[in-house]
């Protein structure tokens, strides 16, 4: 809606004897009219203590934003202004505001900066309380899943198979592909080194033991918290906004055995299934490396087979475990903390991904030590 | 305010809307006075806010035109539109906000988007139209930090945040306390009043229409169209259609 001033209107500002100022408006005062307005006063008013007079005399309409040059006029000079010549009706207008306070600037106007303590002091706080809050939800949680372990016809399957089939089998193709394309580049990049020695047929080796020990887990585990703890937070996020999770608690039903369970328990029981498709992927990666290189599938089966044991791909998986149950408790705990408004849902959903993703990290790195002790 | 004889400002004529082939409203024919407050009434589904809807030009009449201004809104187009657009304002049901601005950024947003006036000026202008619906203290406010009444008479401060002749609301009342819903209505009326808007008012709140209405019509949602024409005092002491008598003598429908 540009506006395009369709008449025309104009200010003149001239000092009057004795340091006052006169200011002449003419013509239409309206958002069409007064940036040029503004831009003048702002060029020609100068200083006075006086009052000013503002002859309104000529001016043919003024609407309410008119008005607010008006009283900008009123505001710049410490001797207010007087509105000679004004309609019955322009009195009525500028009436309706209150002179003193269009004097003072507007606090939510000021673009101020926080000074740092303030914000350090804030944003510890806001830690502080994030991880009271997650504390607060790692009990509620386990409390919930003990009572659902010990009465699992109380828990929603209805609701987890759901939840299994969106985060699970909707999933398979992404984790195929990527699984696919991870053990396809791990393969090529390590043939490139390995030619040097002559080693080549050891790709098979390195792309079946990185799969399955890291990277197939790891990987489910990224594409789990893209898709699913993200759309866990926005479902559940939205219904805080709308009053849904304060339904649940006024028919007395807890809003983390209702709606955090089902989907922790899809989670933790997709995502080894997934892991298992995405090792699958990847080994069949480095096999179409391993065949370009002019090896027969057999020699790739068979150096696999050597190398791999059952408990690289059972580590594997147990951490697939932990990582699914780990991203959905996130998604449900970040949707739960979801403030009002609708930025609110946003903001939760992308806390959720950065979160899952941060625990991610740092459970593999703890995984791997902890393997590397025990020796697993 | 009586606009007797006044230009029409807004004209529907041979209105008909439809949903996927199933006809909502059909013969609807009304003119709006400039300056006046005129009220659309109807129980719940007869298509009040889908009239609405097609006269603030989000969606095409299945028949007939509707002018504003003498302009048909449906068939503009670039320029013509927006300069249409301009000369109105509108507030939704539930207000609109934009959730992630303050109450005085939401109402300096149009300016911000549409005139080269300079920061300032649009604080200035905004802040007025904020104080003009009772705002005034709460402009740094977020919209989830508001209730429901503030919401509305914030999102009226945004609608009348380019100084649009026409303003469309939805539902003013709904969802309100008596007390707030009356505020809401004196604010009606006084901005009609003192600036001259003229209003175009979606609601089924009685007490509303008597507070504000210059005009009404009244549709129904089995004959499709309107149904009784008139002040709301005409329509309560004559009305003869059997819904209108319901209407204002509140019957159920089983009565």
């Amino acid at each position: 809606m540009p506006m395009e001033p369709e008449t025309t209107a104009r200010i003149h500002i001239e000092a009057a004897p004795g340091g006052a100022a006169k200011v002449t408006v003419e013509g239409e005062l309206s958002v069409a009219t007064l940036p040029a307005l503004w831009a003048e006063l702002d060029r020609s008013a100068k200083a006075s203590p006086g009052p000013v007079v503002v002859d309104c005399s000529r001016l043919a309409r003024c609407d309410l934003s008119g008005v607010g040059l008006l009283l900008e006029i009123d505001s710049r000079y410490p001797g207010g202004a007087t509105f000679e010549g004004a309609s019955e009706e322009l009195r009525g207008l500028i009436g309706l505001f209150d002179r003193e306070r269009a004097r003072r600037p507007d606090p939510a106007a000021r673009e101020t900066v926080e000074p740092l303590p303030h914000q350090v002091g804030k944003a510890t706080v806001r830690i502080i309380e994030d991880l009271r809050g997650e504390v607060a939800f790692v009990g509620e949680l386990a409390s919930a899943l003990g009572a659902a372990a010990a009465r699992p016809g109380t828990v929603r399957w209805k609701d987890a198979l759901r939840v299994a089939e969106r985060a699970g089998v909707d999933a398979l193709p992404i984790v195929l592909l990527v699984g696919f394309l991870m053990g396809l580049i791990m393969a090529f990049q390590g043939a490139v080194a390995m030619k040097q020695f002559g080693a080549e047929i050891f790709i098979a080796n390195l792309t079946a033991l990185a799969i399955l020990r890291e990277l197939g887990p790891l990987m489910t585990a990224i594409v789990f918290a893209g898709r699913s703890a993200s759309a866990f937070a926005a479902e559940i996020g939205t219904m805080k906004v709308n009053d849904e999770v304060n339904a649940l608690k006024t028919m007395g039903l807890e809003p983390v055995s209702f709606l955090a369970v089902p989907r922790v328990v899809a989670g933790t029981l997709a995502a080894p299934l997934l892991a298992v498709f995405a090792n699958l992927a990847g080994l069949f990666g480095g096999l179409v490396v391993m065949l370009s290189l002019r090896f027969p599938a057999v020699t790739f089966w068979n150096q696999v087979m050597d190398t791999v044991t059952m408990k690289d791909l059972l580590s594997g998986l147990f951490k697939a475990v932990v990582f699914g149950f780990t991203v959905s408790a996130v998604g449900c705990l970040r949707g739960l903390q979801t403030a009002l408004g609708s930025t609110a849902v946003g903001v939760s959903t992308t806390r959720a991904v950065v979160t899952s993703i941060l625990f991610i990290v740092l459970l593999d790195g703890l995984f791997a030590v902890v393997f590397y002790i025990l020796d697993i | 305010m009586s606009t007797n004889g006044a230009a029409p400002i807004i004209s529907v004529r041979g209105f008909e809307a439809a949903y996927r082939g199933d006809v909502v409203l059909r013969d609807v024919d009304f003119e709006v006075r400039r300056g006046e407050v005129f009220v659309i009434l109807g129980g719940s589904g007869c298509g009040k806010s889908t009239l609405l809807k097609h006269m603030i030009g989000l969606f095409e009449p299945a028949a007939g035109v509707i002018l504003i201004e003498g302009r048909d809104i449906a068939k503009s187009h670039g320029a013509e539109r927006r300069a249409i657009l301009a000369r109105i304002g509108v507030m939704y049901q539930l207000g609109a906000l934009f959730g992630s601005l303050n109450l005085l950024e939401n109402v300096r947003l149009p300016l911000e988007e549409f005139t080269t006036l300079p920061p300032d000026a649009m604080n200035r202008i905004a802040r007025m139209k904020l104080e003009i619906v009772g705002l005034a203290d709460y402009t740094g406010h977020m919209p989830a930090q508001i209730s429901g009444g503030m919401q509305k008479r914030a999102a009226i401060a945004r609608a009348m945040a380019l100084d649009p002749p026409i303003l469309f609301l939805d539902e003013p009342s709904a969802g309100l306390d008596p007390i707030t819903s009356a505020g809401l209505d004196d604010l009606i009326r006084q901005l009609s009043r003192t600036l001259g808007i003229t209003f175009v008012v979606v609601t089924h709140e009685l007490a509303s229409i008597f507070a504000i209405a210059d005009r009404v019509i009244m549709l129904e949602k089995t004959e499709k169209t309107i149904i009784a024409t008139g002040t709301p005092a005409e329509l309560r002491d004559h009305g003869t259609h059997p819904f209108v008598r319901k209407f204002f003598h509140r019957e159920s429908e089983g009565d």
